[in-house]
């Protein structure tokens, strides 16, 4: 088993003769993802790296019985793009565009909640079940099939991580996204990381801003049993700067590193300093 | 993105919510003719785009015409936190009977707009949340209904007791989330907002954030950007794609990604450095990125070693290599650079730099200590 995705998922690209979508489609089909069709709206009837194209996200779910999709879409067509995957009857939609506003981000997550859909980002690497299936933007080479669960924030330091699990493989890696509002947090994957029988560890790569990690640290002390790793970037960013991410600022003197780290400890959470911890701390719990 | 409150006061204005008499000057003789407009005692507001204000002594009554020139000259005169004071606010002095506090923010755990009131006005909403908690109120707002009239009326019958004021109270409310959601607001706050001795409710300061993100689609947003607060470096770096901020420290490092170059940091400082940046080149980086993003760090006299830290995904290693390579060939630099390339092609991008000058490190660890090392022996 693994969370949220695996062979069963069959996938729509939002976006899929764009540079991105064109260029990743190909990528995830590659790893065996079932791409199973595509959508640019005007362009319906076209291939691309042999996957059909539809002018819509529900004529392609009706053509292909898709049940997740992912969007490449630009920012400014991106709130309507999530708003039409959650219409169109999928049950995930992985958004990968950075630049989301805010306000499109909290009308779609508000619209999928009610319609029992989960969202997953804006502004994410999307998720990987190795050996099963890729439905985001990760390079494949970082990741293997294994038992530990990885849950973070970020792009390419979650491929860090993931490099630095040792001897040890992944069940699901996910990348929530760095903006402030975001479909999927914490907590969410963690539920699924304890409910999934795969899972032996789990590893939260969390940042400064917001209090999602103090959420999940409670989380934790009540509800996980499995031995959880803790990392946090950002105990040297200034307050009041956006620290590239939208949502990774330390504003009014809170959202630190330290509150978080803090957090972690006292829930039992074992923080790791450095990536290259990560390894033997994991064969030391897990063998 | 921040405004500077009389221009956030002018949004209030323009949307019906009540503000004082005023008028933004830049000198201390334009400051004179608005206390005649507005009429004394007057209140003189630094206009800067940090808090704090008030405590730095940016912020001054004036209660005789005599003393309005020089007030302004000395307030125009200061450096706030780092920021040259070249904007005044001349300002009405009203008559206060209760100050409160109202605002409306992105509530990210619960991913709703929240607005929040409070009975302590005028002080730092923050230290009220802190330690006395039972201050606050709030109403969860639903995006899809937008802020409804019992919230409100709630809310304004316990801080103000009384069912006119309630009213005008719910109508200031809605005004407010009006200019939330319009013009693509992280935050909308009046602090304080005063009940006047006739019994008037006045929006005595403003302060507005724009949602970045959204400025593709607010032209009227973008028009009121000051770049006073920014660093120039910081703006060059943005045209360029790039996401910078200039610390104190003397390791520039240059990372693909936000979390990456964060976690970098943190472990310069953990091996005994500081970073004297950060710096994401983002995805899809260009040879020509990585020679602007060398410039910037290079330009910082700070800098004493440079670390490349790159985990290719979309990111193509070779890419960052000719960009460091033809970086290093334009300028003659002195400055030791430490490369730690992983991921996409990164066979490529070591054979690349072999007969480079670019010291080479495999693992994260390894590299951030050998530029640390190197900081170190230049001093």
């Amino acid at each position: 088993m693994s969370i949220l995705i695996d062979q069963n998922t069959r996938l729509i690209v939002q976006g899929i003769t764009g540079r991105d979508g064109a260029f990743h489609a190909r990528l995830m089909k590659e790893y065996g993802t079932q791409v199973v069709g595509g959508v640019t709206p005007g362009k319906a009837g076209q291939q691309v790296e042999g996957i059909p194209v539809f002018n819509s996200v529900a004529e392609a779910v009706r053509a292909t019985e898709a049940n997740a999709s992912i969007i490449f879409v630009p920012a400014n067509f991106a709130g309507d793009a999530l708003l039409e995957a959650v219409f169109s009857g999928v049950k995930l939609t992985v958004c990968v565009t950075e630049g989301v506003p805010v306000l499109d981000a909290i009308k779609a997550i508000t619209v999928a909640k009610n319609r029992g859909v989960r969202i997953v980002g804006p502004n994410c690497p999307g998720a990987i079940s190795p050996g099963k299936a890729k439905v985001g933007i990760m390079p494949a080479a970082a990741f293997r099939p294994g038992p530990v669960g990885i849950v973070s924030r970020s792009g390419t330091l979650t491929y860090e991580i993931a490099a630095n699990t040792g001897e040890f493989g992944q069940s699901t890696v996910i990348g929530i996204g760095g903006d402030p509002v975001i479909g999927t947090n914490f907590i969410d994957c963690l539920r699924m990381f304890q409910d999934d029988p795969e899972t032996k560890a789990i590893v939260i790569v969390g940042e400064i801003g917001g209090s999602d990690e103090e959420k999940a640290a409670q989380f934790v002390r009540q509800y996980v049993t499995k031995p959880v790793f803790g990392f946090i970037a950002g105990q040297t960013a200034p307050p009041d700067k956006r620290m590239g991410h939208a949502g990774a600022i330390i504003s009014a003197g809170s959202g630190t590193a330290q509150e978080k780290i803090q957090a972690f400890e006292s829930a039992g959470i074992e923080v790791i300093y450095e990536p290259e911890q990560l390894a033997e701390k994991l064969k030391a719990k897990l063998t | 993105m921040k405004i500077h409150e009389y221009q956030a006061k002018q949004i209030f204005a323009r949307a019906g919510i009540p503000t004082p008499r005023e008028q933004m000057v830049k000198s201390p003789d334009e400051a004179k003719q608005a206390a005649i407009a507005v009429g004394i005692p007057a209140v003189l507001k630094a206009q800067v785009l940090v808090g704090g204000r008030g405590k730095a002594g940016g912020i001054k009554r004036v209660d005789r015409f005599e003393d309005v020139l020089p007030t302004a000259e000395k307030i125009l005169g200061m450096t706030i936190k780092g920021l040259k004071v070249t904007k005044l606010l001349v300002s009405e002095c009203v008559p206060i009977k209760s100050e409160f506090y109202l605002g409306i923010t992105v509530d990210r755990a619960a991913r709703q707009p929240v607005l929040i009131a409070s009975a302590a006005g005028g002080v730092e909403i923050e230290e009220v949340a802190k330690t006395s908690p039972e201050k606050i109120l709030k109403a969860e707002i639903d995006p899809l209904l937008g802020i409804l009239p019992f919230q409100t009326r709630a809310i304004g019958l316990r801080l103000l007791g009384d069912l006119k004021l309630t009213s005008t109270f719910t109508t200031i409310c809605q005004k407010l989330y009006q200019i939330f959601v319009q013009r693509d607001c992280s935050l909308v706050e009046i602090n304080p907002l005063v009940l006047t001795d006739d019994g008037k409710l006045l929006a005595l300061d403003a302060k507005i954030n724009f949602d970045d993100n959204a400025l593709f689609r607010q032209p009227e947003n973008e028009a009121l950007h000051d770049p006073e607060s920014e660093e120039p470096k910081e703006i060059e770096a943005k045209a360029a794609g790039l996401s910078y901020i200039k610390l104190s420290g003397n390791v520039g490092c240059i990372v693909n990604g936000a979390g990456l170059a964060m976690a970098t940091m943190d472990l310069i400082k953990r091996y005994g450095g500081e970073p004297a940046n950060f710096l994401d080149v983002g995805g899809s980086s260009s040879p020509e990125k990585m020679i602007t993003a060398m410039r910037i760090i290079l330009s910082d006299p700070n800098v004493k070693a440079i670390l490349v830290n790159i985990f290719g995904g979309i990111t193509r290693c070779d890419d960052i290599a000719q960009g460091l390579i033809a970086a290093t060939e334009k300028a003659n630099i002195k400055v030791p650079i430490v490369a730690r390339l992983v991921g996409t092609n990164a066979e490529k991008a070591s054979a690349l730099l072999a007969n480079s000058p670019v010291l080479s490190a495999t693992g994260m660890s390894e590299a951030v200590r050998l530029a640390v090392h190197k900081a170190k022996e230049a001093r």
